[in-house]
Parts: structure tokens; C-alpha cells; sequence
């Protein structure tokens, strides 16, 4: 079926400034299959369902919105200190000469490029694969666009327990830097990796990250989207669960002018784990959307979605929650939460959880809240000599640490506590 | 030490007048006590002094060693040396007890230009004190005030107290809801705080508390004044005979 005129021209527009990398391996057919996917279903509008409460305009746009670089100050460097691989990437093309060595025990990872080159590989299964299984029943249009011109982005196949975390670090350098980025895990089974991500990578970035999690693996992961202020950036998480297999991940996002981060996650054996968390906090000019489907295939899975906003001076969350209970899925434990704390009027919190079940011995739970600072208990923090901004810290952290708790590394958690203790007081409110 | 002059309060929103010309003082080491029927304005003055939103002084003055109060920030209060102990402590989850206490005890300091305390000279300061009121190490461990029993908050308060060592302390209607075990806890606690730096207000409904904290000076208040002033004697009258005569007498 044709689309539309009005979307028709947004996305010739939008192919105008893109080019299929010329792989000549298996990547040029998955890649040619991506953009008949997304020539299908065109660019997301605002009309679109899961697209109202967000606007997709400067993510359509042919070229990246500009974006001013942020400078840390003299906050330490994400998971700084910690032994871990690390593999950087400027503004979404991979920096060898800044990454570590490519070798890891139990662990082989490759550039898409160069795999892409080949006849036959084992990501040939995945790349594209989850993305696709993924697009139904709620199209992801920037997804398929990733997956057909992705520039960059790493194969990794875990067979072992990795003995390090890898670490992915994204840098921002060019101001007007359009990212588009795509990485494949596969875990073995039995196998476990913790991976890592941090740093706006690009005034506009889109990603991909697909992960296959076999039976009885782990996979771990940890996201401090950066603190650039104009960034914008358009993810998409798709993981397909094993049998008593798990699933961890949390994002922290301070900052960025607009954030979409989607996850797509497949509880497909008995007895698998999801665990989906975000904490968010956003000052001004900042739109912020966690779009959550998760689908219980399998029996006996426990899913947990966590997602916590805390919000001043005009910003924007959304959630957009879905907990899809397949038949059969029977003794799934189900559970979602997402709240947001609204620290004055001019902010504004938007959400929709859905709840869809077609088995009948199920437990499944979900909450969303919008609310302002307890101002009693602001005041008797307070009346024991703790000034204003630093109790209302105390509170939001509080707010926060459901979420925060998700992240099984202790280390990293107290040191995301950290950032969003610092971060909230260069930010004070209105309130 | 404390000294509150034709101290007017309405309500903001209601614009309803709680306090009507309140008048006290109390000196260094002296303990007070404020008793009176529901609605005399008693927690309000509680309330006023300690910095809670929600009230309008339309007259008057409270100093505290000759620095008005009126005009300070709840933590400002604090640091001054004012502690409130709530009749209704506040749950807040999320905040570890002993986060809290740490963070109270160490703003306080900051506040007055002294060093902070270390983690460890507070671990211990905060222990022994604990002990003595016999709150285990799992409450200090818990979310403050959180699934606490109503002696458990109560005995938390004195805590906070012990630990923050204010000069004036003002107890409101600490006795509710204990049993007789844990208001003789709770009152030896504050005795043992007792001494010629520290003074303390004492609001309560019921002369038992006062068996066991022995006030100096009792006050009866009524319809938001002070209507009689004397000594302990003035709350055995009270527990005897009820308010009527003494509002019957001065009215």
C-alpha cells in the first residue's frame, strides 16, 4: 500500500541525505531488507499512536538539528576506574586508536563493517532479525531505518563469562554530527556480560542495540545517556530472553533536548528474567519518552519495568508501558511502575500503561503517578537544620531509588547516586 | 533563653486567628510545660516557632538567645538551636535513618562553622546514643520513621534530639500514643538531655508525662492565650479537677 503523500515526501526527503553503506557480504541484503521495511511503514507522525505524545519532526529531519557540545566540568568521567573494555566512538564512527584491544576471554568482537563483509556470519540471525520481529504489532520506523544504514557499531558474541565489562563510550564532536549506530550481542548459553554505554555520541544519534540472551545467560546493562543539553537521540533496545535466562538494564538520562528510548523485550523461555529501568531527570528544554513493550511467550517470567522522572522548569516525560501476556504464558509475574515527581507547575508528565493478557493464572501489576514534592516531609527534614535544596535532594533521590536499585553493581549505582546528587544541585527548582 | 512577645498567628488560608497574644519566657535550663484543651493553639505554637508553611504572624516576636526567630528558615531555626520534637513524626521513604541523622547533624555544623563529624566519630556517637533508648541498629538501618511503631517514632525524635544537642527543645504532645513503658523511656531520655545549656517546652494534654519530666513552670493555655501561669502543682489541679475551673476562674 502507498503511503500517504505527506509522509511519502518526509521520507524521500529524509533517504535524500542517507546512503546504504556498500557492503558487499551478508550485510547488503539484511540491509536492503530494512529499507523495504522502512519505505512500507515510512516515518513516524504525530498522528501515530505511540508517536502522540512525542514529536518526531527533528528526528525525520534530513539533517541533524545542531547541537552545542557540553562541557563535564569536573565531573569524573562515567565508570571511570573501573576494569572494563573499553571501545570509543566519535560521533558515531569507532575510534581504534582511543579503544582498548578488541580481545576479551570468552568474548570475540568485531566492527560491523568488517563482518559485514563477509558471506556468511553468525550475526546474520540477529542483525535486523530482532528489529524485524519487533516491528509487530507497533511499528518502529527508526529502527528499521538503523538497521538499513547503520555506519557503524560492534558484533559481540559472548561464549563464556566475560571477565570485564565492556564499555561502549560514545564522544560528541561535531555540532551538527548525525550518529547512526548498530551492535549486536549474542549470548551463549550459560554466558554472561555486563555491557556498558555512556556519552551523547552525536548531536543526533540513533541506536540500535539487539541482544540475544540464551538460555540460562546474563546479560547486564548500564546507560548514562550524556549530558548535552541540545542532543537528541532516537533508541531502540530489542532483546529476545532464554529460558531461566536475565535480563538487566538500567538508563540514567539527565539532560538532552529530546530523548525516545525504546525497549522491545521477549521473555522467551520458562522461568526468564526482564528487568527494564530508567531514572531521568530533566531541567527546561527537555523531552524525555520511555516507550516499554514487553511480551511473555514463555511461563513462569518475571518482567519489571521501573521508570522514574523527575522533572522541572517546563520539561516533559512521557511512558508509554506495554505488558503483553501471550496464551500459555501462565504463572507470569508481571510488574510495572512508572512515576514521576513534578517539581513545579510548568512540567508535565505523560503516560500510558497497557496491560494485555490471554492467559488466566498471572499476576500482573501496574502503577503510574505524577506528584509533587511532600512538603511535610520537606519541612521536617528541614526543622532538623537541613537546608532546603539538600532536603528536597534527600526527597528526590528517594523518588529515584526504586529505579537506581535495579543496577545489580552496587559500585555503580552509589556512583550514579552521585551524579544525580550533583546534578540536582547545580539544578535547584522553582519549588 | 526563649522569649515569645504578643505573639498573634492566623491561618493563611483560612485567615482564621489561632494565636491571640501569646506571651512567654523561659530561661536557660528551665522546663516549661504547656497544657490546655484541643484547639488552644498549643501544637500552632509549636508549629510557628519551628517554621512550618501554612501560618501568618500578624504581631509579635519569638527570640531565641535574643535572635529573632520570625524571620529565619526551618534550618536556620535549627542551627540556631530549636528542635521540635512532632507529634506526628513523618515517614520518608527512600531516606535511610542514618542518612538523615548524618546529613541533620553534620548541615547543623556546617551551619555554625564547625567541622563535619566523620563517618566514623558519628557511627559511634550515634550508637551509644541509640543504645541508650533502645533503638537497634536495624532502625537506624530503615527508612526514617518508616513501619516504626508510635514509640518507636517517639524514641526516634529523642534520638534526633540527643544527637543535634539543641538549647531549646520543645516537645509536642510527645506522650500520645505511647504506653506507660515507652513514655518512661522517652521521658528519661529526655532527662538525661536535661541541664543548665538546654531548655525545654513541654506541650502535653495529660499531667502523667509531667510525673516523669517535672516541669518548672506549668502554663494553661486557652483559646490561644496564656491564661495561667504556676508551679507543677498548677497540672495536678488540672488532672484533678479538668480545665473548666481553671477557664471558669480566668475567663
Amino acid at each position: 500500500m502507498a503511503l500517504p503523500k505527506a509522509r511519502e515526501d518526509a521520507l524521500t526527503a529524509r533517504l535524500a541525505t542517507l546512503a546504504l553503506p556498500a557492503d558487499r557480504g551478508w550485510l547488503a541484503a539484511v540491509r536492503s531488507e530494512a529499507l523495504a521495511r522502512l519505505t512500507a511503514m515510512g516515518l513516524p507522525a504525530r498522528r501515530d499512536e505511540y508517536w502522540r505524545y512525542t514529536d518526531p519532526a527533528s528526528l525525520n529531519a534530513p539533517e541533524a538539528p545542531a547541537a552545542v557540545r557540553f562541557s563535564a566540568g569536573d565531573e569524573a568521567e562515567p565508570f571511570d576506574g573501573m576494569d572494563r573494555l573499553k571501545l570509543v566512538f566519535v560521533d558515531g564512527v569507532f575510534d581504534a586508536a582511543a579503544s582498548d584491544d578488541l580481545t576479551l576471554s570468552g568474548v570475540t568482537i568485531e566492527r560491523l563493517a568488517q563482518a559485514g563483509e563477509k558471506d556468511i556470519h553468525w550475526a546474520q540471525g540477529l542483525y535486523g532479525q530482532l528489529e524485524t520481529r519487533g516491528q509487530s504489532p507497533v511499528p518502529r520506523p527508526f529502527a528499521a531505518l538503523n538497521s538499513a544504514f547503520a555506519t557503524d557499531g560492534v558484533l559481540i558474541h559472548v561464549t563464556g563469562r566475560a571477565t570485564r565489562p565492556i564499555s561502549l563510550v560514545y564522544v560528541h564532536q561535531s555540532e551538527t554530527s548525525d550518529a547512526i549506530l548498530h551492535h549486536c550481542v549474542k549470548l551463549d548459553p550459560g554466558a554472561s556480560l555486563t555491557l556498558l554505554e555512556d556519552g551523547p555520541a552525536a548531536a543526533r544519534l540513533s541506536m540500535v542495540l539487539e541482544v540475544d540472551i540464551a538460555d540460562g545467560a546474563q546479560f547486564h546493562h548500564i546507560r548514562l545517556q550524556g549530558r548535552d543539553h541540545q542532543r537528541r537521540a532516537v533508541t531502540h533496545l530489542f532483546a529476545r530472553i532464554g529460558a531461566k535466562a536475565e535480563m538487566r538494564s538500567f538508563t540514567l538520562t539527565a539532560n538532552g533536548r529530546l530523548t525516545r528510548n525504546e525497549a522491545v523485550v521477549e521473555l522467551a523461555g520458562a522461568e526468564g528474567r526482564a528487568h527494564l529501568a530508567g531514572a531521568t531527570v530533566g531541567d527546561g528544554d527537555f523531552h524525555h519518552d520511555d516507550t516499554v513493550f514487553v511480551t511473555h511467550a514463555a511461563v513462569a517470567c518475571e518482567s519489571r519495568q521501573v521508570f522514574k522522572k523527575v522533572l522541572m522548569n517546563g520539561a516533559v516525560g512521557v511512558f508509554q508501558g506495554k505488558i503483553l501476556v501471550k496464551p500459555g504464558a501462565q504463572k507470569t509475574d508481571g510488574y510495572q511502575i512508572s512515576q514521576s515527581l513534578l517539581l513545579d507547575e510548568d512540567s508535565q508528565f505523560l503516560a500510558k500503561p497497557e496491560l494485555e493478557i490471554y492467559a488466566d493464572d498471572v499476576k500482573c501489576s501496574h502503577g503510574s503517578t505524577s506528584g509533587a514534592i511532600d512538603e511535610v516531609a520537606l519541612f521536617y527534614l528541614q526543622s532538623r537544620g537541613i537546608p532546603r535544596r539538600r532536603a528536597q535532594a534527600l526527597l528526590v533521590l528517594a523518588f529515584l531509588a526504586e529505579a537506581i536499585q535495579e543496577i545489580a553493581d552496587e559500585a555503580i549505582a552509589e556512583d550514579i547516586r552521585g551524579r544525580l546528587e550533583r546534578w540536582l544541585a547545580r539544578h535547584g527548582s522553582n519549588g | 533563653m526563649l522569649e515569645i512577645n504578643n505573639l498573634h498567628v492566623k491561618l493563611e488560608e483560612e485567615g482564621k486567628v489561632i494565636l491571640h497574644g501569646v506571651d512567654l519566657t523561659i530561661g536557660a535550663g528551665e522546663v516549661h510545660a504547656i497544657m490546655g484543651p484541643n484547639g488552644s493553639g498549643k501544637s500552632t505554637l509549636s508549629y510557628v516557632l519551628s517554621g512550618r508553611d501554612g501560618y501568618e504572624v500578624t504581631e509579635g516576636s519569638a527570640r531565641l538567645d535574643g535572635r529573632e526567630l520570625l524571620e529565619m528558615e526551618p534550618e536556620e531555626r535549627a542551627a540556631a538551636g530549636l528542635f521540635l520534637a512532632f507529634q506526628y513524626p513523618v515517614e520518608i521513604p527512600g531516606v535511610g535513618n542514618m542518612t538523615f541523622l548524618r546529613t541533620a547533624v553534620n548541615a547543623q555544623r556546617k551551619a555554625r562553622g564547625e567541622d563535619e563529624l566523620s563517618a566514623g566519630d558519628f557511627l559511634k556517637i550515634v550508637r551509644e546514643k541509640a543504645k541508650a533508648l533502645k533503638i537497634d541498629a536495624e532502625m537506624l538501618k530503615r527508612p526514617v520513621n518508616v513501619g516504626f511503631s508510635g514509640g518507636e517514632k517517639k524514641r526516634n525524635e529523642i534520638l534526633q534530639m540527643a544527637m543535634l544537642e539543641p538549647r531549646m527543645c520543645i516537645l509536642d504532645e510527645t506522650d500520645s500514643g505511647l504506653d506507660v513503658d515507652a513514655m518512661k523511656l522517652v521521658a528519661d531520655g529526655v532527662n538525661a538531655l536535661r541541664g543548665t545549656g538546654r531548655s525545654f517546652l513541654v506541650i502535653t494534654h495529660y499531667q502523667r508525662l509531667l510525673d516523669h519530666i517535672r516541669p518548672d513552670v506549668v502554663h494553661i493555655m486557652a483559646a490561644g492565650r496564656i491564661v495561667k501561669t504556676g508551679g507543677p502543682e498548677l497540672a495536678l489541679e488540672v488532672e484533678a479537677n479538668g480545665y473548666a475551673d481553671i477557664l471558669n476562674e480566668v475567663g
